[in-house]
């Protein structure tokens, strides 16, 4: 039995526990609490370790799917899920361009910690005040051989797109190996 | 009830202006990442400081902050022999080489440089001593908090925020090839062209940082420009190890793993 696994990070409330519970067949083991400071009381609950979420492919194959914790305090917990990951997703809030720069360092964080690829979902391209993907690369900085994919995380077919893209990424970067 | 406690608590910006507002007086000791400092007022304005063992008396000061070299340091010290710093100001001064003025604004950027220094300090101990005073013979300031207060906390957002953009410095710089781009035809800054000249994917920031005796935070500035201007990009030095935990996929052989992420993607597509 192998198991593999795929890290999805990104900002505070950037959508990465919807993202999991989107494609997960397993009621997304989230280790969510009551949000507790002030200045982070835009939502009611926020992972405080990690989603955990579960894929199983055959008999002899399992994708793990992580979810780090948003809250800066936490950080701490990212290089241990980090370890021995196939890629890795960074999930941003396109409406909200104040966490743009931390979704920046976060990815050059998770890039120091492993070369592996990964692909940046631009999400909640639902709302109206979505940046566009083309105005969010900008933003980011991010460079034209990075994928960067519009995404609704709380829509299956949306979440399945990114998944893909990511594979074929890492796929790709084993072929020129 | 003394005034102690850590930075993640109570931050330094609450500190001063808790001084400033009761007028206090003594000496703030503040324990930093990597060094200590002693920041002394009197009635709630800032009159002193003093940063780790660096030599805060006034021909140390004067080194310091441009006005005299190193080697002129070491003449006035020999000729000083035990003379207060009051008695030695007053002597550079009739002696016509500094004027008074001089002197004045060299402890002022002095002090005032390593209470900003504080603003950057989010995690350490401090402890406010009341009525503990700087040595008698030290030439003090009668400095107000306000500005400083205001000037240190939006250097403290700008910290924060470059901190964010540049979280790692132990990567390296890479210029951009960009057709078009040429990093001759910019308008860099003495400082700035100090640090291009380092740019090389083997230099990690912080060995860029030590090679110009820049401090993080305005290593993290220039570069952060740089980055913004389009010239430079983040890379991972050569050299740099992996943490061990970022090891890849058990290195089977090519075949089975791309047989491995082509079932996932297989799955992934039937979901
Ligand atoms: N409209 C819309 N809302 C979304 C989308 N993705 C997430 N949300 C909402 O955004 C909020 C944050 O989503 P979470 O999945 O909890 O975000 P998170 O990244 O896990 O947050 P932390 O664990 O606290 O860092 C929730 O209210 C979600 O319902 C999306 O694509 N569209
Ligand atoms: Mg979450």
């Amino acid at each position: 039995m192998q198991t593999v696994k795929m890290v999805v990070t990104g900002p505070f409330a950037a959508g990465k526990t919807s993202f999991i519970r989107s494609v997960s067949e397993i009621d997304v083991v989230s280790t969510e609490r009551k949000i507790s400071t002030e200045a982070e009381r835009i939502k009611e609950t926020t992972t405080v370790a990690m989603d955990f979420g579960r894929i199983t492919v055959d008999d002899d194959l399992v994708l793990y799917l992580f979810g780090t914790p948003g809250q800066k305090r936490f950080d701490f917990m990212w290089e241990i899920l980090s370890e021995g990951m196939l890629g890795f997703i960074v999930t941003v809030d396109s409406t909200r361009p104040e966490t743009f720069r931390e979704a920046k360092g976060i990815l050059q964080t998770f890039r120091a910690y492993a070369p592996t690829p990964y692909v940046v979902a631009a999400n909640k391209q639902d709302m109206e005040a979505a940046w566009t993907v083309e105005d969010l690369r900008i933003a980011l900085k991010l460079d034209p051989a990075v994928k960067m994919l519009p995404c609704v995380a709380s829509d299956r077919e949306s979440v399945k797109k990114v998944l893909l893209e990511l594979l074929y990424s890492i796929l790709e970067d084993m072929e020129k190996k | 009830m003394a005034v102690k406690g850590n930075l993640r608590d109570f931050s330094v910006t609450q500190l001063l202006n808790l001084i400033n507002l009761a007028r206090k007086t003594g000496t703030l000791t503040v324990e930093g990442p990597n060094e200590a400092a002693w920041v002394s007022f009197q009635a709630g304005k800032l009159i002193y400081a003093q940063l780790g063992n660096e030599d805060g008396t006034l021909v140390g000061i004067l080194v310091r902050t441009g006005r005299i070299t190193a080697k002129q340091a070491q003449v006035i010290k020999s000729h000083a022999g035990d003379k207060s710093d009051k008695e030695l100001g007053l002597l550079l001064i009739n002696a016509g080489y500094l004027t008074q003025q001089d002197i004045l604004a060299g402890i002022r950027q002095y002090i005032i440089d390593i209470v900003y220094r504080l603003f950057t300090w989010v995690d350490g101990f401090f402890r406010f001593d009341n009525d503990v005073l700087p040595p008698d013979d030290r030439i003090v300031m009668r400095l107000d908090l306000e500005n400083i207060i205001i000037e240190g906390a939006r250097r403290m957002r700008e910290w924060e925020q470059l901190q964010e953009e540049l979280p790692n410095l132990d990567m390296a710089l890479d210029f951009i090839e960009r057709p078009g781009a040429n990093i001759r035809d910019v308008n860099l800054n003495v400082e700035e062209w100090k640090v291009v000249s380092y740019i090389n994917p083997k230099n990690s920031i912080r060995q860029i940082m030590k090679a110009n005796k820049m401090n993080e935070l305005e290593i993290r500035r220039i570069v952060y420009a740089l980055i913004q201007a389009g010239l430079v990009e983040v890379v991972r030095p050569p050299g740099m190890p992996l943490p061990p935990q970022a090891r890849q996929v058990p290195a089977v052989d090519k075949r089975q793993q791309s047989s491995l992420v082509n079932r996932l993607i297989d799955r992934i597509r039937s979901l």
